[in-house]
């Protein structure tokens, strides 16, 4: 296939690592001992669980309903039982805990009933929905929820459809093995995005060092008659990044504040095509990923693995060496250490690699930046990295954002090529979560301020309503007296006259102030006894041997505390209710 | 002659420059005061009163008028930092103790919806009727303690707002220039 | 569990790496430099490194940084070799401790130390000592001037006397004072034909030691160390304004091969105007550095009063590098249609 490629600017030509884990094919990861499935998984609103601990699960059955447009479902991996649904350590980097639903596996694997759907009379709103029923998202590593791209442009025509088996990450195979394999399958998730995007080309970039996938992949489309090309493009990281293969295969550009459907180009994973086929033409939501495992191990090998393995059951299956001292989630230029062994595999995990010091030498000390422009060279964005790590460190952030920090893909090329070793992309992260968490918070003071004015202007109408109230009353009553007067006066018997108009008046006023005094007094000893009440309980739950305790013991009353908590909750009869019961 | 020429030219300065100052001050009014909407922006907008004026605006107009730029807990050493920036003043340690971001949380099984806390809520952040459970809603909440006072049976307490991977941050990276792993030689 | 941050692989390389590469590619002109003018050129070099790196530790050890990260950087000796190049090869030793120790003390250290200084650091040096020492830097021994390196030494140290042979000018400083009389008896032809003191192209000997630069500079650029836009905008603006000058005015104005291989302009071009730290660093920013001091260069040595104008025309143009790198921000990917 001759074709005119565009050159990727910037890049770098790191070690590509990439031979140890294709020697073996695809093998199937058996079912781990347990299943941490974390109910966030893709960009978006995070699914809201509906099993509870002790349902019994098959597997695909969906465990996570898609909350909001940008979301995708979470299915169970197997059949077995939910143990709980609790916090657990995610694979990120901050370390932190996120709700997960734990399933205990009973080892039949057994499959929810599923059929295919059928996708040729379907509305494409309709297979876009089913897509985000069977939870497929974006397998590159960005989890973006799948049908959320697809849907064309309203203005812009599709142009191209670019399917992304580039893989340009070091040590990264998983791709790769996909597509000598099961080329025939992915080629067929192509056919379903080009259905619905309709674009008038589709490209599949494969990187130059997969020869082996390029042919496969050529054959299956032969083999299917689809109008595809599969082009071959030069091996250079970051080509696999959708915007840089997008530039290298169409010459567009899409900047930071852009979609790509508004310059009538859209892209996709080759995994994602595949889970795409599988959820259409089986039924089979997205319940394992091909995962490569490799680093400092004896065997390295790409696994299908189910979602919500832990991780260091999965790195045992390729036998890691005794000095392995972390595993590194993602690729080594974009990659990150996990907090924890035994966190899950999720859909975004393309890869696990072993670490240790030999592998990756531990970083030499930083130097001072020499301005020698190496990172401006090698920034696929045409950043100017050295600027924005002078601002960034300098927490000036106005002025990383004049230098475009937006634009940054975090994709490490900068980092790689610093001779004085500077973490330019970890300054560039952190630069990047102050301003959002500024922006979070200039939105909540401007909503405090605006809120906070609502509610002077309504106290002020309040008041100035009362006050107009009031004195109709008032004028009213002068109104009201002054005919009384003058019927009086016209009547000619004031007194008698007078003293039966005042007895109803009176009559009419007085039940008013009784009624309300009882009222009041009720009020009053309501929020006594309630006074009482809470006084009695704080005694009564807080102990007065509680003011040293230990931080275990601290720990112990907290979750005895969240389970009372808990066991309220649950409690058909809001705690309210129980409140006016008693008095 | 030549001092009537000096001053001539001198006198023909100044209305010239007078009338380019006033077409100045015409063409390039400026309504309200911007310096007070710039305070303000840097203000927190908790409306605690801590300062001790009713609310973020009036504290801005103090500060405007002379007032320290130290007053304002929630803003922090940060907030200091930044107002001594806008008004070129110097950075003063804050008068209070900074504490962490936290928000009001009801205990609803003491709540006796009173409805006290709802009109003490500078934001409308406590939803609740009369006699009916009241909770804060969270998002909304600047954290602000003014619905602590007015509780009778002091049912809410404040929580620090705890971290999670939806406002986690990246750290600063460390500078490690003395941690050299080379050989020392002096 | 361990932290650290992607990328988990870097590319071999280092300041020290780059810095030593620089070194490298100065030999060759520092062996036609020594073949010229003999080996107290290489005395320079060496007292100029010892008091670099003597100022540099005493800076650092005050500065409370780490001696062995920063020593073995290599920042120092290549300071110390451009002072050492770009200074009368036989001044007396003073001088070049006294230029080098200004250099790294108060043009680099009193800056911030690597990576923050203003100005290059040598040209801070020569701009210093030239206007100090007005007549011990311009005193360059006469072409063909053999002496012995004891001798030379005892130039330098100053223990023998410093002999008439050495008050000789560069050939760029010749022609410019018998261009300067303006009496017309001298044209630049007829001085060119002097071969004592100029050779094929410009000063006899001196035009091998600008190739000796040449050579190391294209290798820096094959290294990728450096970038071809500013040498090729400083020889491009040089070369076209005394090429202008030449074609309106052969008698008295050079060629510009002449100015290219005369006094500092190769050094300059490839290893000081390519100072990455006090230069500009946007692609166009850099030919606006580049063109700027050529330009600079050439007024100065032609029109000025000092024997060479490159150390003024850098200094003058890292006054100005990051307004440049302000305005010349290059358009960012997919944002170019706007540029």
């Amino acid at each position: 296939m001759l074709m005119n490629l565009f050159k990727c600017k910037g890049g770098v030509k790191p070690p590509t690592n990439k031979t140890q884990s294709i020697t073996l094919p695809i093998a199937t990861a058996p079912i781990p001992s347990r299943l941490v499935v974390p109910l966030h998984q893709s960009i978006g609103g995070t699914p809201r669980p509906i099993v509870q601990a002790g349902d019994q699960v098959l597997k695909g059955q969906l465990i996570g309903e898609a909350d909001g447009w940008i979301s995708a479902a979470v299915h169970a991996p197997t059949s077995g039982t939910v143990v709980e649904v609790a916090m657990h350590v995610q694979p990120h980097p901050s370390g932190l805990d996120a709700m997960c639903v734990v399933i205990a596996p009973d080892g039949r694997d057994e499959w929810i009933a599923h059929q295919p759907f059928d996708y040729a009379n379907a509305a494409p709103e309709a297979v876009r929905e089913y897509l985000q029923q069977s939870g497929v998202v974006g397998l590159g590593g960005a989890v973006f929820p799948t049908h959320g791209k697809l849907t064309p442009s309203k203005t812009v025509p599709m142009e191209e459809l670019v399917i992304n088996g580039a893989e340009c990450e070091p040590f990264i195979t998983c791709d790769d093995l996909l597509m000598r394999e099961r080329a025939e399958e992915v080629v067929r998730g192509i056919g379903i995005f080009r259905d619905l995007l309709q674009p008038k080309k589709v490209l599949i970039g494969i990187e130059d060092n997969k020869p082996e996938a390029a042919a496969a992949m050529r054959a299956a489309v032969g083999a299917l008659g689809e109008p595809f090309s599969v082009v071959v493009v030069p091996t250079l990281y970051p080509a696999g990044g959708a915007k840089q293969l997008i530039r290298v295969l169409t010459g567009k550009e899409v900047p930071a504040a852009k979609r790509s459907t508004d310059l009538g180009v859209q892209c996709f994973n080759v995994a994602t095509a595949y889970t795409a086929w599988r959820a259409i033409a089986h039924g089979e939501p997205v319940v394992s990923r091909l995962v490569t495992v490799t680093g400092n191990v004896h065997a390295p090998r790409n696994y299908e693995v189910l979602i919500g393995t832990p991780m260091d059951e999965l790195l045992q299956l390729a036998t890691p060496h005794p000095d392995t001292d972390g595993i590194i989630m993602g690729g080594p230029m974009m990659g990150f250490l996990v907090p924890d062994r035994q966190v899950p595999v999720i859909k975004a995990t393309n890869c696990l690699i072993a670490h240790d010091d030999r592998l990756f030498p531990p970083k030499p000390p930083e130097m001072p930046c020499i301005r020698c422009g190496s990172c401006a060279q090698a920034c696929p964005h045409e950043l100017q990295p050295f600027e924005m790590y002078w601002f960034s460190r300098a927490k000036n952030f106005g002025k990383t954002q004049e230098y475009h920090i937006f634009d940054c893909i975090e994709c490490g090329c900068c980092s790689f090529v610093c001779p004085s070793r500077i973490p330019l992309v970890q300054y560039f992260r952190f630069a990047k979560s102050e301003i959002w968490a500024r922006e979070r918070e200039k939105n909540a003071a401007d909503g405090a301020k605006a809120r906070f004015e609502f509610k002077q202007l309504r106290e002020e109408r309040e008041k100035a309503e009362k006050a107009e109230k009031l004195a109709k009353a008032a004028a009213a009553q002068a109104a009201k007296k002054a005919a009384e007067a003058a019927a009086a006066a016209a009547a000619g018997e004031p007194v008698a006259e007078g003293a039966a108009a005042a007895e109803p008046v009176a009559a009419e006023a007085s039940p008013v102030p009784v009624a309300v005094d009882p009222e009041k007094a009720a009020k009053m000893a309501t929020i006594q006894a309630a006074m009482e009440r809470a006084k009695a309980q704080r005694e009564a739950s807080q102990p007065k041997n509680t003011e040293a305790l230990k931080s275990s013991q601290q720990k112990e009353i907290d979750e005895i505390e969240a389970r009372r908590q808990a066991a309220h909750l649950t409690e058909a009869a809001p705690p309210a209710a129980t409140g006016e019961k008693t008095e | 002659m030549e001092i009537v020429l000096a001053i001539a030219i001198m006198a023909l300065g100044a209305v010239v420059l007078g009338a380019a100052l006033g077409f100045a001050s015409i063409k390039f009014k400026v309504e309200g005061d911007p310096l007070i909407e710039k305070i303000e922006a840097i203000l927190p907008q908790t409306q605690c009163g801590q300062c001790g004026y009713p609310g973020c605006k009036p504290y801005a107009e103090a500060i405007a008028n002379g007032d320290e730029i130290n007053k304002c807990p929630p803003g922090g050493t940060e907030g200091v930092q930044r107002l001594a920036d806008l008004l070129g003043r110097e950075v003063k340690p804050l008068n209070a103790e900074e504490k962490p971001k936290q928000i009001a949380i009801i205990d609803e099984q003491t709540c006796i919806g009173c409805t006290l806390c709802i009109q003490a809520c500078p934001v409308d952040a406590i939803v609740g009727a009369a006699k009916q459970m009241h909770t804060i809603v969270a998002p909304l909440c600047t954290g602000c303690e003014l619905c602590l006072p007015p509780c009778p049976v002091e049912c809410i307490r404040m929580e620090p707002i705890a971290e999670n991977i939806d406002n986690w941050k990246w750290k600063y990276p460390v500078v490690e220039i003395k941690a050299a792993p080379l050989k020392e030689a002096a | 569990m361990m932290f650290a941050p992607a990328p988990f692989l870097l590319k071999d390389v280092s300041v020290s790496q780059v810095m030593i590469q620089v070194c490298v590619a100065l030999i060759p002109g520092i062996a036609a430099y020594a073949s010229l003018v003999g080996p107290a050129i290489l005395v320079q070099l060496v007292i100029a490194t010892f008091a670099a790196l003597l100022a540099e530790a005493v800076m650092l050890k005050i500065r409370g940084k780490s001696l062995a990260l920063f020593l073995s950087d290599g920042s120092a000796v290549v300071t110390a070799w451009l002072i050492a190049l770009t200074f009368p090869p036989l001044a007396p030793w003073w001088l070049v401790v006294t230029g080098t120790v200004f250099a790294i003390v108060v043009a680099k250290h009193l800056y911030g130390g690597l990576g923050q200084n203003p100005f290059n650091p040598a040209m801070v040096a020569f701009a210093v000592c030239i206007v100090a020492f007005p007549a011990l830097m311009s005193q360059w021994p006469s072409v063909g001037l053999q002496l012995r390196l004891i001798d030379q030494m005892n130039i330098i140290l100053g223990w023998a006397p410093r002999v008439d042979a050495l008050s000789g000018a560069t050939p760029l400083d010749a022609m410019k004072t018998a261009l300067k009389l303006g009496d017309s008896t001298f044209d630049v032809s007829t001085l060119l034909a002097n071969q004592d003191i100029y050779g094929n192209f410009a000063g006899r000997g001196w035009e091998w030691v600008a190739g000796g630069y040449l050579l190391g500079g294209l290798w820096l650029w094959h290294r990728k160390l450096i970038t071809w836009h500013v040498p090729v905008a400083f020889i491009a603006a040089m070369a076209t304004l005394s090429g202008a000058l030449w074609l309106y005015n052969p008698a008295q104005f050079a060629s510009p091969l002449f100015h290219l291989l005369s006094g500092g302009a190769m050094l300059g071009a490839f290893f000081i105007a390519t100072d990455p730290v006090s230069g500009c660093t946007t692609p166009r920013g850099k030919l606006i550095f580049g063109a700027g001091a050529g330009l600079l260069a050439y007024i100065i040595r032609v029109f000025g009063g000092y024997p060479d104008g490159v150390a003024f025309a850098v200094l003058l143009m890292n006054l100005c590098a990051p307004l440049i790198d302000l305005l010349t921000q290059p358009p960012i990917f997919g944002m170019k249609d706007k540029a």
